[in-house]
């Protein structure tokens, strides 16, 4: 037991098929990715084309991320706001 | 914002090594189908390089080149990119997604497929440089008018 050894090509997740029989889909993508997508960077293929709806999701996050940093560090521009430093300074006056 | 005299070395120096950065980082993006890269990178390359004119020039300088409003609405343009490209292709006739069936005339399938990861990863990479330059304006945001 314990980790295969690196590169080993008889080590279970490199194997064409897994213990119980079914097809990988590592070894799909490495036929067909060319023939599919006419793109030699595999990874690329994988992740844009066969994996799309996972990097939509990705980017949804990062835009996520950059509208709530908009919404929680921005000024906001109102009338009452810009009476709120006075009346904190006169506040401290008194 | 308080005035700062900006150091001429790191100004010329940042003003030399940002447009090869910005270039380095269109390569990333358009060589992604044959070399490491993608999107994600290239458009970290490309908000580096104005973040580092933002850094050496100044914050009212560096409007010039790349305005703060600008920031959230190109990050959802980006996002809208990949969505539409995946529109697109389901409302002629594919799948959500399936490139294949993306409307241009004179293509084989794999050329499409091909097409529609290059526009995908266009809408990344311009999502990406918008999203993390917007970050850094809207950190500064409270800095600017002490």
């Amino acid at each position: 037991m314990g980790l295969p050894d690196r590169g080993d090509p008889d080590a279970v997740m490199f194997r064409e098929k897994s213990p119980a029989g079914s097809f990988g889909a590592s070894s799909y993508y490495i036929r067909n990715a060319y023939r599919d997508a006419e793109t030699p960077n595999m990874v690329t293929v994988v992740l844009a084309d066969y994996r799309g709806y996972d990097t939509l999701g990705e980017e949804t996050v990062i835009m996520t991320a950059g509208l709530i940093c908009f919404l929680l560090l921005r000024r906001q521009r109102t009338k009452r706001d810009d009476n709120k430093p006075r009346k904190a300074s006169a506040d401290a006056q008194t | 914002m308080r005035k700062h005299k900006y150091n001429q070395i790191v100004l010329s120096v940042s003003a030399t090594v940002s447009p090869f950065i910005m270039l380095f980082g269109l390569y990333v993006i358009f060589h992604g189908h044959y070399s490491p890269g993608g999107g994600f990178q290239g458009g970290t390359m490309l908000a580096a390089a104005l973040l580092l004119i933002r850094l050496a020039a100044g914050f009212d300088i560096a409007q010039l080149q790349f305005k703060r409003i600008l920031g959230t609405p190109l990050g959802s343009i980006g996002v809208l990119i990949y969505f539409g490209t995946g529109f697109l292709a389901m409302i002629s006739g594919g799948e959500f997604l399936n490139y294949g069936f993306l409307p241009f005339a004179g293509f084989t399938e794999d050329g499409l497929r091909s097409l529609g990861i290059l526009m995908v990863e266009i809408g990344v990479g311009v999502a990406v440089m918008a999203i993390l330059v917007a970050i850094y304006d809207d950190l500064l945001e409270g800095y600017l008018h002490d």
